[in-house]
């Protein structure tokens, strides 16, 4: 039980992190709430899912083209509307819903809307602690750990990431020092959408794939990022890991669970933002305060 | 007799036929009055009579985020929670829809002000996501108690509006005009009655300076939650007792996020966007589904259009349209038609600067 509820809260939380870590870099650099932040995670998720059953490409092969295509259909989206829409935060979060639904509905038309199965990297199990753990688990958990210690060195040991944390802190005065807005805001989208199918593809073989998969975990990571506070990368990571564990012990603990999956953190959401309204570790913007 | 004929005439063409602006309003509510002569058709009548309802809810989320600027995700938890509040009270009680309607608005009311509560503390962003949170937890709840809320099937077989359906057609309409007549009044920015609708305006566009104006925005953006909640109740209300049923899908993320659609489709903060815009909308999806081949792709459509309407309109098509044909007076702030060089009230010069003699 014990174990189980480790291995699982290890690897919701690091999927979850994964995608909230990559939706606080955009939302910290452009000021985007990306909705579609999610249906990108789906897109990866199907992208792999067709790599790898409908044409029948090597599985590794399948996962890297995945985070591929999917970074470049975030970056087309990102350069063809939201771009042109960015001084607007209202439209651009109007922008991003509907660019969700039709990711919903394009995944809708060319796959159905059943769930579908999709190839393991590595089919077998293993036994830890006295639960059997599948080989996918281990690899979802350490792509994920993998991305997260990645972003971190970028982040906090290069030039780049000392440029994307200086527009986080203060967009105007970053231009002013030379910092290439745009082309960061680019390069962060880049990373953000590579995370999203990065964790598409590792998941889609534990999960399954449907054209409905984006709505769970879009909850869940908004929930994560204001948990964190908004503007904190490191706590949206940190919250994304507590909604993980909270949402497992949910699952596991009390009957009927499964049903109160999205509420856990919804509910948890509420009360922090009841408390503390800035966040865990929340960096209060003038304009946000009230 | 002829006098008052003559006024009221001389009214009606100096105020109603010289904007064209009010002679589509006008040719619209026309064509909503006479719509069961041309077709008594129960298909057809559905489709509008569902179209008025959801415009009605529609603009009920205009006067919260378009007008009051609280951009709100989950406004199907206003709808859904009416809607099954007046089921059960039919279903349990036994009360006709003439009482379950009010109740369920006042259950909208009573949401609206438990959902504002945090926004006396968030703005922005925040309060988007936290009433995006709303009906979700609210579903999970129904699913919780099956044998009170009928679980995933929901309360059905619920009292019908009226008799026939040209009658409950007639109802929803009266209802829709007049909750409209009175959004439209109460969020007027130039009523000079009301400030109501200059104080939302101004606490959309900065609330710190409106407090510094020493006007106490928490009671405003209460009350701007709590009207909005009990139209989009009433609009929940009749929607159950139309289709007979009160089910969780009414309380679907995607819901929510369809009233958002029609609404900035059509342009928000207008009131008249939001009309336009849901029956624009809700009626191309109802045509499009009946053709074999469009019918598979209508709700491919639908993002689609909002994507470009907010790329090359970014305030609404009913804005954009209203821009091409009407021309505001710089002088006495009167609108004429675009067609006019001369003010129709003030004679002043309409003609752009370039264009003068």
């Amino acid at each position: 039980m014990i174990g189980n509820i480790l291995i699982n809260g290890l690897l919701t939380g690091g999927m979850y992190a994964t995608l909230a870590l990559g939706f606080a870099l955009v939302f910290s650099v452009g000021r985007i709430v990306n909705m579609a932040h999610t249906a990108l995670y789906m897109v990866g998720a199907y992208l792999f899912f067709s790599g790898v059953r409908l044409f029948g490409i090597n599985v590794w092969i399948s996962f890297a083209l995945a985070i591929v295509l999917a970074v470049l259909v975030g970056v087309a989206v990102f350069k063809l509307f939201i771009d042109r829409i960015k001084e607007h935060e209202t439209a651009v979060m109007i922008i991003t819903v509907a660019l969700a639904m039709l990711f919903q509905e394009i995944c809708l038309e060319v796959f159905g809307g059943r769930f579908r199965a999709v190839d393991p990297f590595i089919a077998g199990s293993v036994e830890v602690f006295g639960t059997t753990v599948t080989y996918q688990n281990f690899i979802a958990i350490g792509s994920s750990a993998l991305a997260l210690i990645a972003v971190w060195f970028v982040l906090k040991k290069t030039k780049i990431g000392f440029a994307i944390r200086a527009i986080a802190e203060d967009g105007e005065i970053a231009n002013v020092m030379g910092i290439d807005g745009s082309r960061m805001q680019l390069l962060v989208i880049v990373m953000s959408v590579g995370l999203a199918g990065l964790a598409g593809a590792t998941t889609a073989p534990i999960t399954m794939v449907s054209p409905q998969m984006w709505m769970g975990p879009l909850v869940v990571v908004l929930a994560a990022v204001v948990i964190g506070g908004l503007g904190s990368i490191g706590g949206s990571v940190l919250g994304a890991f507590i909604l993980g564990y909270a949402e497992i012990l949910v699952v596991f603990l009390v009957p009927n669970g499964s049903f109160l999956r999205g509420v856990v953190s919804l509910g948890l959401m509420i009360l922090v933002l009841l408390i503390k309204p800035e966040g865990l570790f929340g960096v209060t913007f003038e304009e946000e305060r009230l | 007799m002829m006098v008052y004929v003559q006024r009221l005439w001389g009214w009606f063409n100096g105020e109603i036929l010289a904007v064209p602006g009010r002679v589509i309003a006008m040719l619209f509510f026309i064509a909503l009055v006479c719509f069961p002569a041309i077709s008594t058709e129960s298909f057809y009548l559905r489709i509008i009579t569902v179209a008025t309802i959801f415009a009605l809810f529609a603009v009920s989320w205009d006067v919260l985020a378009g007008y009051c600027g609280q951009l709100s995700l989950g406004h199907a938890v206003f709808f859904g929670v009416a809607a099954y509040v007046a089921g059960a009270l039919n279903k349990a009680v036994g009360l006709p829809p003439v009482f379950t309607i009010p109740l369920g608005a006042m259950a909208g009311v009573v949401t609206g002000l438990v959902v504002g509560i945090p926004a006396l503390r968030l703005r922005g962003m925040y309060l988007a996501l936290v009433t995006l949170a709303f009906p979700i937890i609210l579903t999970a709840g129904l699913m919780a108690f099956p044998h009170i809320t009928g679980g995933e099937i929901g309360l059905y077989s619920l009292d019908r509006l009226s008799e026939s359906r040209l009658s409950s057609y007639y109802i929803v309409f009266m209802v829709f005009v007049i909750s409209v007549f009175i959004m439209y009044t109460f969020t007027d920015p130039e009523n000079k009655y009301l400030r109501f609708g200059v104080i939302l305006q101004a606490i959309r566009e900065d609330e710190i300076a409106t407090r510094l104006a020493g006007i106490h925005t928490v009671r405003y953006k209460l009350t701007a939650f709590a009207v909005s909640g009990f139209f989009a109740g009433i609009a929940g209300g009749l929607y159950a007792h139309y289709v007979r049923v009160a089910g969780p899908s009414m309380l679907e993320m995607s819901f929510s996020f369809q009233v958002i659609l029609w609404t900035v489709f059509g342009g928000m903060a207008t009131i008249y966007g939001a009309v336009l815009g849901t029956f624009a909308l809700v009626v191309l999806m109802e045509v499009l589904g009946l053709f074999e081949f469009t019918s598979s792709i209508r709700y491919f459509v639908l993002p689609v259009i909002l994507i470009i309407t907010l790329v090359f309109m970014p305030q609404g098509i009913s804005v954009w349209v209203l821009d091409k044909i009407e021309i505001r007076c710089p002088r006495c702030k009167l609108v004429n038609a675009a067609t006019r060089t001369k003010c129709r009230a003030c004679r002043a010069d309409l003609r752009p600067e370039g264009r003068k003699r």
